[in-house]
């Protein structure tokens, strides 16, 4: 099993993703710079980290979705590779079109950081299928740019064909329907704006990230 | 190398310059100095920069200690905490600019404290802050708080660094003059430490990070100067930050410090180019020449008295050692940000600056740095107070006073605030804002052990008496981190007063200075940086004293560590330490009895030691279940954050033969501590406790959903936390 994590300027969850991968695979996670053009083909799992790439400058994830490291990421998503991005990462697959909808500024429009429960919408995903049957879990969230937003008839699909994974307990920042977390039609492309890699550690206040990476990692 | 301007006594007067001090560039230089040598000398000899109306009294400080490998002198101070490990740390204001552009002057705050971290070699892994505003009904002070807290959060969220914790108040004193002081805590290998000093002769000169603009030109001077109903007018002067391109300075540096490329670093903070070049060569023993044409600028047709005053942000200078230039270029170069070879060093003691084939400065470094003035200001020691008595203040209805205090504007929840900074990122934080606790705790990446940090000052205390108040608020900061159970190792301050011209305003200066060293020399706790900031003043008024601290502690195994909020059902509550009920200058007083009068509370630090000692006994041997202090709003408050914290109900009673009741819960009597103990630990626990000479006792149990005593207090718990966490939402809302 080997797992990457995708490094862009100024992301800023990248270690805390890594060192949630080493901590369910026990091995060291891949860093991979923005400008390399290739995702290596021994990659089995991918994370997009949380963090401010490229500054937040023009829309969140909007100039990382147009890196090199991305198009090759995209291409090889569609292919069946299993991804997942968090906060910035969400933002960045949003930004490429892999997932539907877009995240716009929080309803509060302040920056929001607190412990955030979340319903487990669907617990037979690839993401999911490790939590067996808990109905709820709790993630840190920290986001600006978190209400997820997308047309009536893209959330009605996304509901129907359970695509929406978590949703918020408390909306938090204003999202359609309460998403916080959806995957793609493939189910192998996943993003969530709280943040799984911030609840591994019992000293973090909880480990519910855990069954989330053991799901993904189990389902390859 | 004439310059056009002829230097006239206004020119010299607009650059904050006495007469005299003008006298004395006359002299060294032996010549009138052109307007660029003008300008350099005028920001290195401002307040800001040449510390002359406090330097003498600085020296006094407790600077040395077992674990401390850098005191102040250097960007920031360095100890060591064990295994090859080493924490860096300062706390720096940033008022001026904050009030006149409360965003980014927070922002650029936040940004210059993190670049005096990461200049040493450590990365930054924790950031705090202290904060002061008017009063909450002044017409700024909503604005304030809105644009200070988004531009702390703004950069600090973006750069990736924890903000874990910090202090808000509000009063009156500050209403034309608020208070942005923000630190940063970072991680180094003791070995790996980076320091300013300039060496050797001919080696290359680096320039690295954002464009030089005009932004920022004389702010280290307006941060030295008094504001009057113009001052909005020195918006130009607030500098502009881009965490975006920190961030990236951040990953550069890291990356070269990893080699040996760099022989010396040094951020451009305050004063830019100009303290930069002069410090490292000063330091170093120097010469600098440098070609301001290779600058990378960020407007056209920049003059050298631009760039050199110039305080744009992320920005930093390094002497590189020679044959390293390319991997210095291609370091820069990966990240993406600007990088140039702007100069040298040389052996003339000189720094000498060409701009266009012509020589435009060139003045000896030396009376740049080490003749800058140094001032006796005439000081006098601010009056004492009498004590209050508390059989004269009344205290009717517990309950009604415990829900005013709560939801009043100083003891109310920050929830507000720290909802919008980015807590958890880096994932080590194990306690922060969140819990309200004493102290936040910081993980060390990739070990069991962890720093404890906090910030801490009562003016209030400060202005009724500047030497208990200064002792008072080092001693805070030191029972905070024993409160956690980390061992409290070391201190940063951020110094700010009013003009030190008036002699009482030097009074609290230097009244303040002597009880905090006091204090320090108790705790064997020296103080490793800082930072000072005069001229707090708006129209002749000056702010309330206010020396705020930042300590450091070391908890060494996170097996042992306490933070308020573990109380358990059934749990004794403890008192270490004695209560008389000492009402003066509390906020009780000012809350509920209206009235700001009073001697503060003494502070002795004897007991402060002994009692904070064996509570840190206590939480390593795995005695204590949660643990407070009783500080601002005294007993009954800390009680009450205690159960709040963990969600459990209180019963308190009276300790037998206490003081009146108004003294007994709101009283503000230093050296005490709540401890939540199983029932079974009551007995060991106070019996030792009798052994040592400390005063303990049993005054409450945990348990059920209200805060309630046998003196008629009966509140539910959720009614108090409804009360403690509108006021700031509803202040901000309204």
């Amino acid at each position: 099993m080997k797992t990457a994590v995708i490094v862009f300027p100024a992301s800023n969850c990248d270690r805390d993703a890594a060192m949630a991968l080493e901590k369910v695979t026990g091995r060291p996670a891949q860093m991979i710079w923005h400008r390399e053009t290739e995702i290596p083909s021994d990659i089995d799992f991918v994370v997009i980290p949380g963090g401010f790439s490229y500054g937040d400058y023009l829309r969140c994830g909007a100039i990382a979705s147009r890196s090199p490291i991305v198009k090759d990421m995209v291409e090889k998503a569609k292919k069946g590779l299993p991804v997942a991005g968090f906060c910035n990462g969400f933002q960045i697959l949003t930004e490429t079109g892999l997932l539907p909808g877009a995240l716009m500024r929080n309803n509060g429009l302040k920056f929001v950081c607190r412990p955030q429960r979340l319903r487990i919408n669907n617990g037979n995903s690839r993401f999911t299928s490790a939590y067996g049957g808990t109905p709820e879990v709790t993630f840190p969230i920290a986001h600006h740019d978190g209400n997820y937003y997308a047309e009536d008839a893209v959330l009605n699909k996304l509901e129907k064909d359970g695509r929406v994974l978590f949703k918020y307990v408390g909306n938090p920042n204003g999202s359609a329907r309460d998403i916080a977390g959806i995957c793609n039609e493939d189910g192998n492309v996943f993003g969530m704006m709280p943040h799984p890699e911030r609840a591994i550690d019992p000293l973090h206040g909880g480990t519910d990230g855990i069954n989330l990476f053991k799901s993904i990692i189990e389902s390859i | 190398m004439a310059q056009a301007t002829e230097i006239t006594p206004e020119i010299v007067s607009e650059h904050g310059l006495s007469i005299d001090e003008y006298q004395i560039i006359l002299d060294r230089l032996g010549r009138a100095p052109n307007l660029n040598e003008l300008g350099i000398f005028s920001v290195m000899w401002s307040e800001h920069c040449s510390y002359k109306s406090s330097r003498r009294h600085l020296g006094k400080f407790l600077t040395k200690g077992k674990r401390v490998i850098q005191g102040p002198g250097e960007n920031a101070g360095v100890i060591d905490i064990d295994d090859g490990d080493a924490i860096i740390f300062k706390m720096e204001s940033h008022n001026h600019p904050s009030y006149i552009e409360p965003y980014q002057g927070a922002a650029t705050g936040v940004g210059g404290i993190m670049r005096d971290v990461f200049t040493m070699g450590a990365r930054p892994i924790a950031l705090m802050n202290a904060l002061r505003f008017g009063e909450p009904n002044h017409s700024k002070t909503k604005t304030l708080v809105d644009g200070v807290v988004a531009g702390i959060g703004g950069y600090g969220n973006c750069v990736g660094v924890p903000t874990v914790g910090g202090e808000t108040n509000f009063h009156k004193g500050y209403n034309g003059n608020i208070l942005v002081n923000a630190m940063c805590v970072g991680l180094a290998r003791a070995d790996k430490v980076f320091y300013s000093a300039a060496k050797g002769v001919g080696n290359p000169i680096f320039y690295v990070g954002s464009k030089t603009g005009r932004d920022g030109i004389h702010g280290a001077t307006m941060a030295s100067a008094e504001f009057d109903d113009d001052s909005e007018e020195k918006r130009p002067t607030v500098q502009v930050g881009d965490p975006f391109t920190e961030k990236l300075l951040i990953e550069a540096c890291m990356e070269l410090m990893a080699t040996d490329a760099i022989i010396a670093i040094q951020d451009m903070g305050a004063a830019g180019l100009t303290s930069s070049s002069v410090e490292m060569a000063d330091k170093g023993g120097v010469g600098i020449e440098l070609n301001l044409d290779d600058v990378p600028q960020r407007e056209e047709g920049m003059t050298p008295y631009e760039m050199m005053l110039s305080e744009s942000q992320e920005r930093m200078l390094m002497v590189i050692q020679p044959g390293k230039e390319q991997l210095a270029f291609d370091v820069f170069h990966k990240w993406e940000l600007d990088v140039a070879q702007i100069g040298h060093t040389t052996d003339t003691g000189r720094l000498v600056l060409n701009h266009k084939g012509k020589v435009v400065c060139d003045i000896p470094i030396a009376p740049l740095a080490d003749d800058a003035p140094n001032y006796d200001r005439p000081h006098t020691p601010t009056e004492k107070r009498e004590p209050i008595n508390a059989e004269t203040i009344a205290l009717t209805d517990v309950s009604t006073a415990l829900l005013q205090m709560v939801g009043s504007p100083d003891l109310s929840s920050r929830r507000w605030i720290w909802e919008q900074y980015d807590r958890h990122v880096m994932t080590d934080t194990v306690d922060s804002s969140q819990s309200g606790g004493d102290a936040a705790i910081v993980r060390i990446h990739g070990t069991n052990k962890a720093v404890a940090i906090t910030t801490d000052v009562t003016p209030r205390y400060c202005y009724a008496d500047p030497y208990e108040g200064g002792k008072q608020c080092v001693a805070e900061t030191w029972r905070n981190l024993t409160c956690v159970g980390a061992d409290p190792i070391a201190i940063t301050d951020c110094l700010n007063f009013g003009n030190p011209e008036r002699p009482e305003i030097m009074g609290q200066f230097v009244g303040c200075i002597d009880g905090m060293n006091e204090a320090c020399r108790a705790f064997d706790y020296p103080v490793v940086s800082g930072n000072v900031s005069l001229y707090n003043e708006t129209n002749g008024v000056a702010i309330p004293p206010t020396p705020a601290v930042g300590g450091v502690g070391l908890i060494p195994n996170l097996d042992f560590y306490t933070t308020l909020s573990g109380a358990k059902d059934g749990d004794a509550l403890i008192i270490i330490g004695e209560t008389s009920g000492w009402l003066g200058s509390s906020i009780y007083l000012r809350e509920v009895a209206g009235s700001e009068d009073g001697a503060p509370p003494p502070v002795d630090l004897s007991k402060e030691k002994l009692n904070g000692d064996y509570v840190r006994r206590l939480i390593r041997d795995r005695r204590t279940h949660a643990v407070h202090d009783c500080s601002d709003g005294g007993l009954l408050i800390a009680a009450t954050e205690m159960a709040l914290a963990a969600g459990i109900g209180v019963d308190i009673h009276r300790a037998p033969n206490s003081c009146p009741i108004s003294g007994w819960y709101f009283g503000e009597d230093q050296a005490r501590y709540l401890l939540a103990v199983d029932p079974n630990s009551v007995n060991p626990i106070l019996s030792t406790a009798e052994g040592k000479g400390i005063f303990a006792a049993q005054i409450g149990t945990f348990g059920g959903t209200k805060v309630s005593s046998n003196d008629g207090l009966n509140l539910e718990l959720s009614k108090i936390r409804s009360t403690y966490e509108a006021w700031l939402p509803g202040l901000m809302e309204s």
